[in-house]
């Protein structure tokens, strides 16, 4: 790439550009203004909101919605549960998915292939159409508006994709490492612990970090399985019928967006590094 | 979102080279005895795999085996909410399936559902191209700002997406409709767009592009710089046309990625029942009812449990003939691979 473009003068390059920077700004724009109109609605007083000719810089500010959002019935209660289904969720599937990957990866066994392709299949499952089934399954067993069955069909939403990950990062660590640990007197717990491990590292990082995304944005299975039991709604049903609670109140309705988003953004903006990151070993390798 | 190969993550990179002889995990110090389990030495040895995967089966059988044969179960009997609390559900043979096909309703739900998943997968696949080929077209900061934008689209949860659409196209206070209105089209003045069949089908479409381009277009666009920059270069000196090499070089090239993203996308389409739930709830009248909305409606809403399953297994059978071409992407992968 860099030879082809290094054929050309410097002045062409440029003009040719021009019409690709443009393109660039009209993605940047159309990809930001949704999650910036959702921060700036949050932060405008409602004489602002309710106005016939919309600011798009937010002139006064105020955190009166984050405070109506904060003060809502539960609020916190729905982190909390959010956050514990989430983790339990994540942490199960991490553990499950390590023992998985690793007879997997390093070992050969009958039904290897047959088991991988169902892996693969379980990260299609139709979840969607699953539904039905779950929530009367979860009625006759009596698990029905209770967080452990959330947990449970989280951990298996990730679970695939948390195994076919942790198989490839396993996979491209060397046992001879760990072996030349061993000779020289580790254990093969240390050895785990002082070579494998940091090297697992960041795929421990990337799946769990994908799988909390995942369990904390699940919406479908928490509406459907969570039903009398209002207090143990999570974070995402409880936004999605915040309008119909705060009416037309759509400040504090994008406060509480703004704040179920966060976490989720946060993550992403750590995991870009490892997506960059990998993106510039796809293009070595290539 | 069940992002299957994350970009660049180790699994998309054939680690064949690295790949070991298999070797019991209780003891690598005898790596030189090679094969060990399979040869069938000693039995402690060749249980442990089955061991360490028994409980990704068991999750398997008892939270997607098993409900999926509950649904074929329930598909096939008469199953209403006095069958939901008494536990008697007869069979009834193929009665749900007869009643759902020959509902007119139903099959205007399956019509929609392929309109609906037709101008959703062209949209994005068109737009998440073009974005592609412009961020290998930038400079290094410009690749930066575009990749760095489209992660922070990605990370947009559903709901807070959902939530922030209906606001920006709400009739009265909503920007889109001010912008509109400011760029003299007067007849989107309080347009009610939720309330009209066709434009709360447009806004669906527009939220699904918006959140479903970014993946696929940083996926294609980690395949566009794979291709080696030779082939363009003489392309180029034998004089071909932008489109042309686009045609003849560059497709090609990454094809099965583009063929990966496209069943992906088409796949995911049906996870947009929570936007429609959360957004219109598959109205205005049927306006935005999709299979899988369809279904769930039937079930939960109206205790038809044993129609809302038989359709549940058409939508089943309709993800299938897709799967198959994923699948056959996918395999041709995993040989290199495994």
């Amino acid at each position: 790439m860099s030879t082809a473009r290094g054929t050309m003068s410097t002045a062409r390059r440029h003009f040719r550009r021009v019409p690709a920077q443009l393109a660039a700004g009209v993605t940047i724009a159309i990809c930001l203004f949704p999650v910036y109109w959702m921060v700036a609605t949050a932060f405008k007083p409602n004489r602002d909101i309710q106005s016939d000719s919309p600011q798009l810089l937010p002139r006064t500010w105020t955190l009166d919605h984050f405070r109506a959002a904060v003060d809502a019935d539960g609020f916190g209660l729905f982190w909390r549960n959010s956050i514990l289904v989430t983790l339990g969720a994540v942490l199960l599937s991490l553990v499950v998915a390590l023992g998985a990957s690793f007879a997997v990866a390093r070992m050969r066994w009958r039904g290897r292939r047959q088991f991988m392709l169902m892996v693969f299949i379980a990260q299609m499952a139709p979840w969607e159409a699953l539904i039905i089934p779950v929530y009367i399954i979860s009625r006759d067993t009596g698990m029905l508006d209770r967080l452990p069955t959330l947990t449970l069909v989280y951990f298996m939403m990730t679970l695939p994709f948390t195994i076919v990950v942790l198989r490839g990062f396993i996979a491209a660590i060397p046992p001879e490492l760990e072996e030349a640990a061993q000779v020289d007197g580790c254990t093969r717990p240390q050895a785990f612990r002082h070579i494998a491990f940091p090297l697992l590292a960041p795929g421990l990082m990337a799946t769990s970090l994908f799988g909390c995304i995942t369990a904390w944005n699940e919406f479908t299975y928490a509406n459907f399985l969570i039903i009398k039991h209002q207090d143990s709604r999570t974070l995402p049903v409880w936004l999605s019928s915040f309008q119909n609670v705060f009416g037309t109140d759509w400040g504090a309705t994008m406060a509480a967006s703004t704040l179920f988003a966060l976490p989720a953004l946060a993550v992403f903006l750590l995991l870009q590094r490892h997506v960059t990151a990998g993106f510039a070993a796809g293009a070595v390798k290539g | 979102m069940t992002v299957t190969r994350e970009p660049g993550a180790p699994s998309g990179t054939p680690p064949a080279p690295l790949r070991r002889p298999a070797k019991g995990p209780a003891r690598p110090g005898h790596g030189s005895v090679r094969r060990r389990g399979v040869l069938g030495v000693p039995s402690a040895e060749t249980a442990w795999p089955y061991l360490l995967i028994a409980p990704t089966v068991l999750g398997m059988l008892y939270l997607l085996v098993y409900p999926l044969t509950r649904t074929v179960l329930i598909s096939l009997q008469d199953f209403q909410l006095r069958q939901l609390i008494l536990g008697d559900a007869r069979f009834v043979g193929l009665r749900n399936y007869g009643t759902l096909l020959t509902d007119d309703r139903f099959w205007q739900v399956v019509r929609r559902t392929f309109l609906f998943m037709a101008v959703n997968v062209t949209l994005i696949m068109v737009l998440a191209t073009l974005v592609a080929l412009l961020i290998e077209r930038l400079g290094r900061l410009g690749r930066i700002a575009v990749l760095s934008s489209l992660v922070l689209t990605w990370a947009m949860p559903v709901i807070a997406a959902t939530t922030v659409f209906q606001w920006l196209f709400h009739s009265e206070f909503g920007i889109v409709n001010w912008a509109l209105g400011r760029l003299g089209f007067t007849s989107f003045d309080r347009y009610p767009w939720f309330a009209h069949g066709p434009a709360a089908f447009t806004i669906l479409v527009l939220l699904i592009v918006w959140q479903s381009v970014p993946f696929a277009a940083i996926t294609l666009y980690s395949a566009l710089v794979t291709v080696p920059a030779e082939l363009y270069e003489s392309a180029r000196i034998d004089g071909a046309s932008a489109r042309r090499i686009f045609r003849a070089v560059t497709f090609p090239m990454i094809r099965p990625i583009f063929m990966l993203v496209f069943s992906l996308e088409v796949i995911w389409t049906f996870k947009a029942f929570v936007q429609i739930w959360v957004m219109t709830n598959g109205g205005p009248g049927d306006a935005t009812t999709i299979l899988p909305v369809y279904a769930v409606q039937t079930a939960l809403s109206s205790q038809r449990y044993d129609l809302g399953s038989a359709a549940s297994i058409v939508t089943v059978l309709m993800l299938a003939a897709v799967l198959v071409l994923y699948f056959r992407q996918m395999l041709r992968q995993e040989d290199e691979a495994l």
